[in-house]
Parts: structure tokens; sequence; C-alpha cells
């Protein structure tokens, strides 16, 4: 891997890889890339590359684990070997284990879960590449691959994430800043509800600096929902433009 | 009491719809008179009702419906059929039979094996208890020649259309028998391959063009196209 850099930022205020600090990294959202899941998306933010698959609501295997009230939400983040620098063990670590519980209490408060008492739903999110702040990426694909399977929500979740790198309180943390940056705060968040469903931090930050930082986080986050939207329309707009012609 | 969208827009969900005076229909849901979007679907709106017509969802049984379904378990004391939903049905084998069952003297897997095919009608079902289905009834049963296609089940009325006007069309052009469960399962039976494979072919694009306007008549052309070319071919 490359040096230590110095700065994080420049005296002019650019980051490593030339954004300000309050710009997102470049996204792009698609909508059932999986056949074979009921439900399915893909995101890349940076060079982050992500792909989520949902299945369900099915039944519950095995059967003592069905909820008698309310869907059972299962949730799998799993990052592939190749998606570091390093080799990654293909097993399941104590920080995946997290993120999965992480990602699912971050999803739950969106779905109806008691329209479908005894069944399951299952989510399955596969880091393919990594570049810092997966979970937030993590959140908006399994968000999507949700609506997309045809399971009723209240609204979307987007996650997106602040920090501090070197004074400065900063969108959308890459991995370099991530890993030297002071602070990290993911938000996971539902607009059009005005709800926040996850909120974590990792470093130090004044009380101020966490509020900008969450404020910041949440402007990203309407940013990206916009996409998610449009990225949901894409998959019907394309056929009714070549029907209607 | 403004409503947000006009119908036919597609919506995601979490999107307003509608605020004031109006009634949260299927795929909405209401929170502090403000209605919203439950599904990616198209807005309909039926007086004072807000509807969301979902582009894809999934089969909840309700008593009354006719499904098609999948034999995939055969038990002791009846059939589990798989109905495309996510709960599993029960078929009971006193409603096939159509006399007492013997369990000394029944062999339930001679009677409907696994894979077997069975036009059903849903007798019950709620959220604490898995749908029951029978078979005593008039065209229901088992299944024993025809085509099978999956299509999303919110898709099915999209293909009965207006008073039914876009099956008994298919029907016409090409037919075919066309037995649609409810369930998103289609069964085609015709006299001929080719006959079916037209009625598919119809069955296919109503799915994929669902949300668009004017399909029956793209439908009928488009069927209409494909018979001559089969005659064409015939001919040669």
């Amino acid at each position: 891997m490359s040096e230590k850099p110095e700065k994080l930022i420049d005296k002019k205020g650019i980051r490593l890889d030339g954004r300000k600090p309050d710009e997102l990294r470049s996204i792009k959202l698609e909508v059932g890339v999986i056949p074979n899941a009921d439900g399915s998306a893909y995101i890349e933010q940076g060079k982050n590359k992500i792909l989520a698959g949902v299945y369900g609501p099915r039944e519950v295997h095995p059967k003592h684990l069905a909820l008698q009230d309310r869907t059972l939400l299962k949730c799998r983040y799993h990052m592939a070997p190749f998606s570091v620098q390093e080799r990654k063990s293909p097993a399941p670590s104590r920080r995946e284990v997290e993120l999965s519980k992480v990602i699912r209490e971050s999803l739950e408060p969106s779905i109806f879960m008691e329209y479908y008492p005894r069944t399951m739903i299952e989510v399955f999110i596969e880091i393919l590449q990594a570049d810092g702040g997966t979970r937030c990426a993590a959140i908006t694909a399994a968000s999507l691959a949700l609506a997309d399977a045809g399971i009723p929500m209240r609204d979307l979740v987007v996650a997106c994430a602040a920090g501090k790198a070197d004074d400065t309180v900063v969108l959308d943390l890459m991995d370099e800043e991530d890993k030297q940056g002071k602070a990290d705060v993911p938000v996971a968040f539902m607009p059009n509800l005005n709800a926040i469903t996850l909120l974590q931090m990792d470093g130090k930050l004044t009380l101020e600096e966490f509020e900008n930082a969450v404020n910041l986080a949440i402007d990203g986050c309407k940013k990206i929902y916009s996409m998610q939207k449009e990225a949901l329309k894409a998959k019907y707009a394309n056929v009714k433009e070549e029907a209607e012609e | 009491m403004p409503t947000f969208f006009e119908p036919k827009q597609i919506v995601t969900p979490g999107d307003l719809i509608a605020e004031g005076e109006y009634i949260a229909g299927e795929n909405t849901y209401a929170e502090d008179k403000k209605i919203f979007a439950s599904r990616t679907g198209l807005i309909e709106h039926d007086n004072k009702r807000v509807n969301v017509v979902a582009l894809k969802a999934f089969y909840l049984p309700r008593a009354g419906d006719t499904v098609i379904g999948t034999v995939v378990e055969v038990g002791f004391n009846g059939w589990t059929i798989d109905i495309n939903s996510p709960y599993k049905a029960f078929l009971r084998p006193a409603d096939v039979l159509s006399r007492p069952f013997k369990p000394q003297k029944d062999e339930l897997s001679q009677v409907l094996d696994i894979g077997d095919l069975v036009v059903a009608k849903i007798i019950s079902y709620d959220r604490t208890h898995d749908p029951q289905i029978t078979v005593a009834e008039p065209g229901l049963g088992k299944v024993t020649r025809g085509q099978i296609v999956k299509v999303t089940p919110t898709k099915i009325p999209r293909i009965i259309g207006r008073q039914g006007s876009m099956v008994s069309m298919i029907k016409e052009q090409t037919g075919c028998q066309i037995i649609l469960g409810l369930n998103g399962v289609v069964l085609i039976t015709g006299k001929t391959l080719e006959d079916e494979q037209l009625a598919l072919m119809a069955i296919h694009k109503i799915e994929e063009e669902s949300h668009t306007s004017g399909l029956t008549d793209r439908i009928t052309q488009m069927l209409k196209e494909e018979k001559s070319k089969q005659e064409e071919k015939k001919d040669e």
C-alpha cells in the first residue's frame, strides 16, 4: 500500500480524492440485478462495490425460529476474500457478525414486520470491493433490494457517514479518511419519516462537531435518497418508453 | 386536501401520496391524515380512496380465491401444496377422493404425488393458521395437460382486463383455455403447441408492459401478426 499521507485535506480544503468536505463520492445504483432473488440491488459508491439480495417472505427453517406475531428478518453482511488489500478469510469475522446485526436493526423499522407472521425475510449483502463506509452503502443497497422484492415498507432507508478528517467535519469518508481520520459517524435515515434508524460513532468529537457531522450525514442521505428512488423507477421506466413508442 | 401524484404515476415506498380526507387503499398506509405508499407501483384514485397498484408483490391467500399449486409433500393425512405464497397450503384427502378417507386403504401418493399440479380454491386462511384448500368443486382438481406460466400476482387483474376483456381476447385469438390462479400461476391448455406458445407470449408481454396504456390493442395486434406468421410457415 501507498505511504501514509501527511494531510487528509490540503490548504484549499480539498480532500485526497479531490472532493470538497461536503461532497459525496460518485454513486451508481441498479435494481433487479439477480434474477434468482426475489429482490436485489447493486451499489457502487466510490470504490465500494456491493451486491444485496433479498429472499422472502418465505417459510422459516428451522421452524422453531418462527415468530408468531411478525416476520423474522435475517441479515448477512459478508466481505468477499478479494474485497480488501490483504486477503480476508471468508469465514464471518466478529466485525461482520456485528455489522449484520446493526444493518438488520437499521432496516427493521422500515418494514411492516407484523404483516406476515411466521415467515422470514432474508437479506444477503456481499461486499465485492471495500473502500470505507461499506455498512452505509450496504444499508442503502439492502433497502433498495427489499423494495424491489415487493415487501411493504414505510420508507426506504438511506445511510451515509460523516466524520472528522484532520480537523474538518467531512461527508462520506473513504478508506484512508476512515482509518486515519479522527472520527466516523455512520447514520441511517428514513427521509420521509424524518427518522434515524442507525447512529454510531467511532472516535472523538466535541458536541458541536457531532451535531455538525449528523446534520451533514443527513444531508448526504437525502441526496442518495433521490438516487435510490430514481433507480427503483428506472427499472420500469425503460419498459414504458419502449412500449409506448 | 391535496394529492401529490397523478393517476398512473410511479411511486416508491415512502412517497407522500395524499394529505387530508382520503382513505388509504391497497399498498398504502396512513399516518396523521397523510397517506404514504408502501410499495413501488402506480397510483390509482377511486373516489376518496387512494391505491397503489404494485408492480411487484407476492401472493397472500384469501378465502375464496382460485389458485394453482404444486404438491411438495405427501403426508399421512393430506398434501402440502406450494401456492406461490409465503405460506404453504394444506389439502385434505376427503376433498380429493370425494368419499371418506381411510388411512389403511388409501395410498395418498397414488392420488396426487410430489410435483403434481392442482387447481384449487382457498377455504380458509388467517394470520395464525396456514391456508386450507379444496378441489371438491367443478373446474378444480389435478392438472393433466397444458403449460404453466408464473407472473407477479398483482398482474393477474391486468391479464383479466376490464370485465375480462383481455383474457377473453387471448382465448378467442388463440383458441386456448386459460385458468388464472390468483397466486400468479397461469395454466394454458390449447389444441396445439403453437396455440399455447402464442398465448404464452401474450401473457409474458402483458407482464412486462402491465404499467403501460393501450395494452389490449397492442396484444391483439401482436397475436394477429404472430398468427399470420405461423400460417405462412405452414404453407411453405
